[in-house]
């Protein structure tokens, strides 16, 4: 099959933001995620964000039904979806309803008007036609009856009505392939092999894929529709592939063990949007990893820190919710020093909150969230393809310091993809862990490395040290029970100073961009990076002195932190939750940390964060430390 | 293992920790018992490992000098499991408490026995939280008197055997704290290979004492003790009673030999692998069943089914980090 692209002439754009919607039933995570596949090979770079709703099988036709998949893509350097769609796709009324407010003026509408139906509108809350009441005027519209020529193109497989129906989305994505000048084979190739028991079906979708195609080469495209071509983005040489966060953490996470040389445990409790780690996990054992599905997060936690006494890698993984109910366990873990990575797969909270919504409001709970003085290392990853590097070196801290680590990752990072130009794994060193098996003469468990505070680590089996562990206070020159006053004082202040002292082997603190003393940092961690990056790119090209620091290492903070900032007019802290960061940094370092917080479930826009750097250069610092993207 | 003969004693598995709990506690006695098992069963302490809640029973791997992990309050089955799947070739041991396995640990406890998980779990059964001074557990009679239920206790007790036996496991057995067979007990469990419960009846003389005299009484107790074994007649140890099912009404009654024509004939005859049998013995009205109550050693142990997964999945070959990295699309940017 050949890309059409030499054959026709096309519309030169930099950047495309397209945004697919539709009814949960429509299958817009699959198309987005095979236009994404078709993309990323053409060699554009891009970010995606998949954004569906809670429920498995909403109601056919309802607004909080609808599912909506968002790709940008470019023949540069992109580190965000995009702000606002320029193409949208409708499959119904109700995915109209829902997106159309963000499309931009001006912006491409494709709409499936087969769905139309007085019925739909009416679900939608449309008390007139949005096709027929003008309304759709600001844009330009490609309505087409996408149900009728999907049912049309696969009348000769004889599938039953719904099934169909269903190969609607495949029409509509090889009509946006024609559209944008993306070759159908990788798309043809998957169905294939999906549909391999049933290879009627497979051609089925291939017929839709290729009737949807067939028709924008041929059909009368309305004024003002073109077809568009973007061209490759120049990427750094070498192999590359597309990842979403939880596939790269789950890597991360396995390549640090065989860095470490453990076998790697893994429990978990499934919730959204952690799940999918421990589903990328299940597949690995043969890299000697085991999974286990426990009853609840508690027991994930404990079975990890049980493996991890019997001298394996535990790891745990969760969301909000899950870390709550493990922190019990994971004050175990401090308190007996065994390594422990637990990974926060952020969501929207309190409570169940918004389960398949973005948020980064765990910060506090996983610096300070715990019963007694129980520090541990706090991480954050800050793209997809930083899962990876950050779950390599939250199995190096956790071995080299016995201790708990908590890596942070959200909603956002988690399902969105991004190319990710692959490392070699020859490129990394490893930080093989010796348990320890001697000498008997003077040992016990308290012992410890006088560099790292870490302790000695035994795996039960090793004849003569046996030994006993557990929560409670143990002495520090004996690993017995203790009860003595001097000593829990010491070994509050001896579990601080370990944590402490990861600062001293992690990278000092460093601007991404701009440099030192200038009028406004912009300082964020997780998921913001890309915006945040882009934003002061932004004010940046018009002159303006700003600089961008981001955080991968929450706890400890990085050395060299407060002196970096103390050189900056202003210290602005995005985060998507009610100010988290600004209130560490102010604790920690006494510097101004002022917020600007969105708590929509929703990713920063770049403009919106630009908007508010502009905002804070132009004006005195307002008298309160947060302000509101909202406000 | 236990081919050969013993070469340990008791104090290789005795710890140089001081024994903390109150004087005349039971557990001392099921501490000692467990010493004296490990080594006629030919256990090593180096690859013994207990594993504890949080109660004055869960002290009890500090007093061993084997491996030893006292975790937090219920969560120890979860514990012992991760340990286990990742550990197989270690003997684990489970040591909770009627509080610490039935209340704040009972979903664990109910997990652990329902994927027997092979590893032993002994639950001291005081009927009372003793570490936290005496008030009533998931196993307090109605109308027991305690701190936090200064007009008696309103709630209905559970049978941990019950507990054990609806949550499927496959070992569930029943002793006493100073009771001779123990250690027997202790030795079935331990060579039961998947999750074996042992119900251990225990005197708490502080909180709780004597609510188990009438068992573990060296002269009323024959009189209640159901000693059970496999393929005898259910007597009572003074040998004067039986139990007896009644075919019409399914329900098993408490009847005196010599009584009404009653022999030895009319009584049950025990059989470990009959999990209805076990049910209906396990919560007698005036005698107890003790001994194993049932065992069926046919069921899948979980930690050979990890295993066997793992086995099947290394042998499809893997653990290569680049080509996992490199499975699926892939594209070259030159
Ligand atoms: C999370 C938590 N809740 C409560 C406690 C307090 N606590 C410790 S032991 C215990 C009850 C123990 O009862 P049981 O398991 O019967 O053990 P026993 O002391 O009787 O041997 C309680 C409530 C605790 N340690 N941790
Ligand atoms: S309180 Fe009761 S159970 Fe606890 S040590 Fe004392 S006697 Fe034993
Ligand atoms: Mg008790």
């Amino acid at each position: 099959m050949q890309t059409p692209t030499q054959e026709v002439e096309r519309e030169l754009r930099q950047s495309v933001v397209i945004r697919f919607a539709g009814d949960s039933g429509d299958g817009m995570q699959l198309t987005g995620t095979q236009f994404t596949t078709a993309t990323a090979l053409m060699g554009n770079d891009l970010a995606t964000f998949p954004d569906f709703p809670a429920e498995i099988r909403a109601p056919a036709g309802t607004t909080y039904g609808v599912s909506g998949f968002q790709i940008h893509f470019a023949d540069h350097d992109i580190l965000t979806p995009g702000d606002e769609p320029e193409v949208l796709v409708a499959m119904n009324p109700a995915a109209l309803k829902v997106n159309l407010p963000a499309l931009v003026r001006g912006g491409l509408l494709i709409i499936n008007t087969g769905a139309f139906t007085r019925q739909n509108l009416d679900k939608a809350g449309y008390t007139t036609n949005p096709l027929e009441d003008g309304s759709l005027a600001p844009y330009r519209v490609l309505a087409i009856d996408i149900t009728a020529l999907t049912l049309a193109s696969v009348q000769d497989f004889n599938l039953g009505a719904k099934a169909a129906g269903r190969c609607k989305n495949l029409w509509t994505l090889g009509l946006m392939f024609w559209l944008f000048g993306r070759s159908r084979e990788s798309t043809v190739e998957w169905l294939r092999r999906k549909f391999a028991k049933d290879p009627n079906l497979a051609e089925a979708n291939v017929a839709a894929l290729n009737a949807g195609h067939v028709y924008g080469e041929t059909a009368e495209l309305p004024q003002g529709v073109g077809i568009y071509q973007v061209a490759k983005a120049e990427l750094a040489p070498g192999t590359y592939r597309n990842v979403n966060g939880n596939d790269a953490l789950a890597w991360g996470l396995v390549a640090g063990a065989q860095l470490a040389g453990l076998p790697l445990f893994y429990g978990s409790y499934p919730i959204t949007p952690a799940s999918t780690l421990l589903h990328a996990l299940a597949k690995l054992k043969s890299f000697d990893v085991v999974t286990f599905q426990a009853e609840d997060e508690i027991a994930a936690v404990a079975a990890a820190i049980g493996a991890s006494f019997g001298g394996s890698l535990g790891v745990t993984g969760t969301s909000g919710p899950g870390v709550a109910l493990k922190t019990e366990a994971i004050g175990l873990a401090i308190a007996t020093e065994l390594p422990l990575v637990i990974c926060d797969v952020q969501r929207g909270g309190p409570s169940t909150g918004l389960p398949t919504k973005t948020e980064q409001s765990d910060l506090f709970q996983a610096v300070w969230g715990r019963n007694g003085d129980a520090p541990l290392v706090v991480l954050a990853a800050a793209t997809p393809g930083d899962c990876f590097y950050m779950g390599i070196e939250a199995v190096r801290l956790a071995t080299k310091y016995m201790t708990p680590v908590m890596l942070l990752s959200d909603g956002f990072i988690a399902n969105s993809a991004e190319p990710w130009k692959l490392p070699r794994f020859s490129d990394f060193e490893p930080f093989p862990v010796h348990h320890h098996t001697g000498p008997v003469e003077g040992f016990h468990p308290s012992l410890r490395d006088p560099k790292t505070y870490g302790r000695v680590w035994v795996k039960p089996g090793t004849p003569g040290l046996m030994h006993r562990i557990g929560g409670i206070e143990k002495g520090q020159d004996s690993g017995n029970i203790s009860y003595d006053p001097d000593n829990h004082h010491a070994m509050t202040k001896l579990r601080a100073e370990k944590v402490a002292r990861v600062a001293d082997d992690v990278p000092e603190a460093t601007l991404d961009s701009g440099e030192p003393g200038g009028e406004l940092v912009v300082v964020g961690w997780g998921s913001t990076y890309g915006a945040i990056r882009q934003a002061v790119a932004q004010v940046r090209a018009k002159g303006r002195n700003v600089a961008h620091l981001h955080l991968r290492n929450l706890w400890p903070l990085p050395r060299g932190l407060a002196a970096l900032l103390r050189g900056f007019d202003q210290i602005m802290v995005p985060e998507m939750n009610n100010g988290q960061l600004d209130r560490l940094l102010r604790a920690e370092l006494l510097v101004d940390a002022r917020g600007f917080n969105k708590i929509a479930g929703q990713p920063f826009r770049i403009a919106e964060l630009a908007a508010e750097i502009e905002r804070r250069l132009g004006v005195a610092p307002s008298p309160h430390a947060n302000v509101d993207v909202r406000a | 293992m236990t081919k050969n003969p013993p070469t340990l004693s008791k104090k290789d598995f005795s710890s140089d920790q001081e024994v903390r709990w109150c004087p005349g506690c039971g557990d001392y006695a099921i501490l000692a018992a467990m010493q004296r098992t490990l080594p006629e069963v030919g256990a090593k302490p180096e690859t013994t490992v207990f594993v504890s809640g949080i109660g004055c029973s869960s002290r009890f791997p500090y007093y061993m000098s084997t491996y030893g992990f006292h975790t937090i309050h219920g969560r120890a089955p979860a514990v012992a499991t991760g340990l286990k799947i990742s550990r197989p070739e270690l003997d684990v041991w489970v040591i909770t408490g009627d509080g610490d396995g039935l209340s704040i640990g009972g979903n664990h406890l109910l997990h652990v026995l329902r994927r027997n998980v092979n590893l032993q779990i002994i639950l001291f059964n005081n009927q009372i939280y003793g570490l936290t001074k005496g008030q009533y557990s998931p196993t307090s009679a109605v109308g027991k008197v305690t701190p936090s239920s200064p007009v008696g206790s309103i709630d209905q007790p559970i049978c941990p055997a019950r507990v054990a036996l609806g949550a499927n496991a496959r070992f569930v057995a029943r002793g006493y704290d100073v009771s001779k067979q123990l250690p027997d007990l202790f030795k079935a469990a331990y060579e039961f290979r998947g999750s074996a419960f042992v119900e251990v009846l225990q005197n708490c003389p502080v909180f709780n004492d004597g609510v188990f005299d009438l068992i573990t009484d060296r002269k009323q107790g024959p009189q209640h003790q159901l000693w059970l074994e496999d393929g005898r007649p259910m007597i009572t140890a003074d040998g004067k009673k039986g139990v007896r099912l009644d075919p019409k009404t399914l329900q098993v009654e408490v009847v005196t030999l010599g009584e009404g024509g009653v022999t030895e004939d009319d009584l049950l005859v025990h059989d470990e692998t009959n999990a209805t049998l076990a049910w209906l013995i396990s919560d007698l009205p005036e005698v107890k069943a003790l001994g194993v109550l049932y065992r069926d050693p046919s069921a899948p142990v979980y930690d050979d089914a990890v295993r066997a997964q793992s086995e099947m999945a290394r042998q499809k070959g893997g653990g290569d980090i680049d080509a996992l990295l490199r499975s699926g699309h892939v594209w070259d940017v030159t």
